[in-house]
């Protein structure tokens, strides 16, 4: 078999999804972020990544870009819809104090990926942005590219109980969602993944639908209930206990980061719950309450912290 | 004249806060003007995406100058009197004071203080900053490296850039010089995001409004408006089609563009098979686009979309990129449609009723589940004065609310109701039960249509009424201009049920039994006598309301209410009224107005000298004297008994005839007879006669709270 050759053709964000990560990774890395990996946990959105949640506190600088991939048990749709999947990817970037020129940055990774303004209607469209398990608001836009919303750009005003200060800008894409529209694909699963074609072509769907099935059937029907709010309870446990044991009442918090990993699994543990249908409405309230505690008692900690500026 | 431009350029406004911002902006710095004295020949405010813009023309170049006399102490007062009036008056001496006199207070000190106006440049410079750090946004944020300082500025999304001239038309404008958190005043605006998005330096309105047009920016939202239901009219109506008409987003997407460019898209007939108004829904909500319909009213296959560039492919890609969201959009429409006509069909018995056990319909007031049972049982109370059929009923209760868990209620809560109906309607149940499901939400406002089906009337009074008796238990009434439950509305609604239907019943009763159901029994902070009066006296306000809308004039609804009875009956309160607005429209009628404002004026004075209730004793007939008080006499218990006979038969047309037969006599008797007699007992008498018409007028209404 011959080696198939990958082109700067396709690796055009147009022709493949690996294209369009590759395209913004190099342009918000040329507009100086740090270019992270995926954080090592399941997360429900690349906002839960401590670089986007515990750096965005803080005094200061602070600008990142990286793929998340993001787990929502509740959208698992079997790999029957070609829209919705319970494991996606984001890419996130968080600018820090958000620049005067924020705006036109991300117009500018727009063209990056092949969208001109010239023949697509781009729009800022009021979207106010709050997590409730994340104790986090901002106020923003969807970003709307002839009707799609392509971006969610968010000026974070608190995040984990915390005030901002200064402001940090975010910015994320949905890539599916994205890559559809840039290859022209209505089915999420048709996707063209490595930009190849022919019998070298990889899809989303070869990737992915696989997973999209065996999740969907662990997400509703097979995880383990019982051991989920054990895990989440555990989880709760330990993110205080971390969080108690690293406090010096003087000088620096000394375990902020293995907490808020804790405070991610407890999140996640509470997803899956959501999915399998076992959490009443009320106590789907106070489960969210208590991820909020979680999180607001790591934001409190990270700020005694280096990186959080004490 | 000097005027005023002035211009916050920002990051995209929300387009529901635009039309208030501009408000609000010409509203403060006009009012602030005002407050310092200075007048001016107009304003108006403009907002578009990314700008508010405000004009002030025929201002004048300074503010007026201000002099003002200070009384000081007496001459020869204290020195601490003078010292203390030599402060307060900023002079340095009592040389710089004038001595006038008048003859109580003799000579005393007077301060001339002339306070010179203000260049209007420099009153500007001080008002438009602090206009735009007092800036009533609904929600503010900070950004920027400058947030992480205390106190800086709170816009609505970040602000760019700020125009403020101010100079006459012919002259070269100034600046109104200030600088806020880094953002100097000046100049300079820009045009089109993406069109024109190039500096522009603007002098004053008129050119600052034809270079933003220039510019790509349609600066009045009024105008952007025009030009969007315009421009689809005109796409349409070469179709063959109309535009569905859509105020509220015609509205939202006028404040999303700069530049409005509609263009016409079309998505498969085949989606054509989901409810229209789920294909509207759907469109609208999240793509804010309009649907156009044939000539028989069905929508068709088409939507307009309006985009804010004029693209260099003449918007092709535009329509391509919108139509595949639309059909992915509506895809998931179909297949939340499919899904739960599945459902319905799967669960023929409603199971999954047992599923509102766990959905909270309000924190004091139980579950869903609870609240459908409440529904239940008084439904089936009013089964009774509505005449409905109970079977029918109590199957309407059980699916009315069963739509909230459908996937496309879910989605698109503003067809609830509506989806009810569809879904029970395929799943075979009968007509008038499944037009309970959509039709028990109305009449929601007063220009709704009113269900006539007696299932629906039914279904609609029991589901109000128990959402106020409810909120009324646990003390969640409606106050000044908060009634987040719509409690008035469904009031209302309560009344307009009744009224319109003819529906004969004791609101108090009912009430009162309702709020004694264990569920709000123990949920309630108040008796149940409590609620129900209260609420009683919340619907009469309710009914004023109305009828003074509808025109009625609402002294005849406070003297039908005056009658001191209970009037829980609220159609008979209405009819009543009906019949007195016609008696007093005849002239019998007027004339015994006429003739019961004199008895009332004359009862009032005797009243006190004799004491409340003096007169109300029985009339002797053997004391009058005149042929016309034995008349009135006569006719006062003709009158009387025939009012009340028809009263009690309700038959107000009657009861007012009966009324009418009083007239003449109390004419008469007004000719003939002087009521105040010398003779004590005559008196009394005659007195006696005119509060018996007043009782007797009293059966139907307090005449007293009649104008005229």
């Amino acid at each position: 078999m011959t080696q198939p050759v990958p082109t700067s053709n396709s690796l055009s964000p147009t022709r493949s999804f690996q294209g369009l990560i590759l395209t913004l990774q190099n342009f918000w890395a040329a507009k100086g972020c740090v270019i992270l990996q995926p954080y090592d946990m399941e997360v429900g959105a690349g906002t839960f990544h401590p670089a986007t949640t515990l750096r965005a506190l803080g005094p200061k600088r602070w600008n990142a870009a990286y793929v998340q991939p993001s787990r929502r048990p509740k959208d698992g749709r079997y790999g029957e819809n070609p829209n919705r999947f319970q494991h996606y990817y984001q890419f996130q970037v968080i600018l820090k104090p958000s620049p005067v020129n924020i705006q036109e940055l991300y117009l500018e990774s727009l063209e990056a990926i092949g969208i001109d303004t010239k023949v697509h209607d781009v729009r800022f469209v009021e979207d106010d942005w709050e997590s409730p398990t994340l104790g986090a608001w901002g106020l923003g836009w969807e970003c709307w590219c002839d009707g799609m919303e392509v971006s969610q750009f968010t000026y974070f005003q608190q995040v984990a109980g915390q005030e901002c200060s200064p402001v940090a800008g975010e910015l994320t894409y949905g890539l599916e969602r994205l890559a559809m529209y840039l290859q022209g694909v209505d089915n999420g699963f048709e996707l063209n993944f490595n930009g190849l074609e022919g019998e070298d072509k990889v899809t989303y769907g070869d990737v992915f639908r696989q997973a999209e099935e065996e999740y969907s059937r662990h997400n509703f029907e097979y995880a383990d209930t019982d051991k989920l709010f054990r895990n989440f309870a555990e989880a709760e446990k330990e993110c205080k206990a971390l969080l108690a044991a690293g406090d010096r009442e003087e000088g620096r918090h000394l375990q902020v980061l293995p907490a808020y990993d804790q405070c991610i699994k407890a999140s996640h543990a509470f997803n899956l719950l959501d999915a399998r249908g076992v959490i009443s409405v009320t106590e789907r309230q106070s489960y969210i309450l208590r991820v909020r505690e979680l999180a607001k008692a790591c934001g409190a900690a990270w700020v005694k912290t280096e990186a959080g500026g004490a | 004249m000097p005027e005023l431009l002035f211009e916050l350029f920002s990051e995209e406004i929300p387009a529901r806060m635009q039309r208030q911002a501009a408000a609000d902006l010409q509203r403060m710095v006009t009012n602030a003007l005002v407050d310092a004295g200075v007048t001016y020949e107009g304003a108006k405010a403009y907002a578009t995406p990314r700008r508010l813009c405000l004009t002030i023309h025929g201002l004048p170049a300074h503010q007026p100058d201000v002099r003002e006399e200070k009384k000081g102490p007496r001459v020869g007062a204290p020195d601490a009197a003078v010292q203390g009036f030599l402060k307060s008056a900023g002079l340095n001496s009592l040389d710089e004071a004038k001595i006038e006199s008048d003859p109580k207070k003799g000579e005393f000190y007077v301060a001339i203080i002339e306070k010179k106006g203000r260049p209007t440049l420099e009153l500007l410079a001080d008002i438009l900053p602090a206009t735009i750090r007092a800036f009533p946004w609904p929600k503010s944020m900070r950004w920027g490296p400058q947030s992480a300082t205390p106190g800086s500025l709170r816009w609505v999304r970040p602000l760019r850039a700020i125009v403020a001239t101010f100079g006459a038309e012919g002259d070269e404008p100034e600046i109104v010089p200030f600088e806020i958190d880094g953002i100097k005043s000046g100049n300079v605006t820009y045009g089109h995001r993406f069109l024109a998005p190039a500096a522009i330096t603007v002098k004053r309105f008129e050119d600052y409004v034809s270079k933003l047009e220039a510019a790509k920016v349609v600066l009045d939202a009024d105008r952007r408006k025009e030009i969007i239901k315009a421009d689809a009219a005109t796409q349409s109506f070469a179709q063959g089609l109309e535009v569905v008409e859509d105020e509220g987003l015609l509205e939202e997407v006028a404040g999303l563009v700069e530049w409005p460019v509609v263009l016409m898209g079309s998505f498969e007939e085949a989606f054509l098979d989901v409810p229209g108004e789920v294909v509207r829904a759907t469109i609208r909500a999240n793509q804010k686009c309009f649907v156009v319909r044939k000539s028989d009213g069905s929508l068709a296959n088409r939507f307009l979309l309006t985009s804010n560039i004029e693209a260099t492919d003449g918007g092709t890609t535009i329509i391509n990129g919108n139509e595949r969201v639309i059909r992915a959009r509506l895809s998931d429409a179909k297949f939340f449609w499919d899904t739960d006509r599945k459902v319905w069909a799967n669960d023929p018995e409603f199971k999954r009723l047992e599923k509102f056990r766990n959905v909270t319909f309000h924190e004091k007031l139980g579950s869903q589940w609870d609240r459908i049972e409440r529904i239940r049982a008084l439904a089936k109370e009013l089964c009774k004065v509505t005449g409905a059929d109970e079977k029918l009923v109590n199957d309407a209760v059980t699916i009315c609310k069963l739509d909230l868990q459908t996937e496309v209620v879910g989605e698109f809560p503003e067809v609830q109701g509506l989806m009810g109906r569809k879904y029970a309607t395929i799943a075979g149940l009968p007509a008038s039960v499944a037009a309970a499901c959509e039709e028990h939400y109305k009449p929601i406002g007063p220009t709704d249509t009113v269900p006539t089906d007696k299932v629906s009337v039914t279904v609609a009074l029991a589901d109000k009424l128990d959402t106020l008796v409810g909120f009324w238990a646990i003390d969640e009434k409606p106050t000044g201009s908060k009634d987040p439950y719509a409690l008035r509305r469904a009031a209302l609604g309560v009344i307009r049920l009744i009224v319109e239907n003819g529906v004969r019943v004791s609101l108090s009763e009912l009430v009162a039994r309702h709020a004694s159901c264990p569920g709000l029994a123990r949920a309630s902070t108040t008796s149940d006598g409590g609620i129900a009066a209260d609420l009683l006296s919340f619907f009469h306000d309710r009914l004023k309301v109305m009828l003074r809308d509808n025109g009625a004039r609402h002294d005849l609804v406070d003297a039908v209410l005056g009658n001191g009875e209970m009037n829980d009956d609220l159609l008979l309160v209405v009819r009543r009224v009906e019949a007195l607005g016609k008696f007093l429209e005849t002239d019998d009628g007027k004339s015994l107005l006429a003739g019961y404002k004199r008895a009332a004026n004359i009862l009032r004075a005797e009243e006190k000298k004799d004491g409340e209730g003096a007169f109300e004793a029985k009339v002797e007939p053997a004391v009058l004297v005149e042929p016309a008080e034995k008349a009135l006499l006569e006719a006062l218990s003709i009158a009387g008994e025939a009012a009340s006979l028809a009263l009690s038969k309700q038959d107000y047309a009657a009861a007012m005839t009966a009324m009418a037969a009083l007239r003449a006599p109390v004419d008469a008797f007004f000719e003939a007879v002087l009521v105040n007699a010398e003779d004590p007992a005559l008196r009394k008498a005659r007195l006696g006669m005119l509060a018996a018409l007043r009782r007797v007028t009293r059966q139907v209404a307090d005449f007293s709270k009649i104008a005229g």
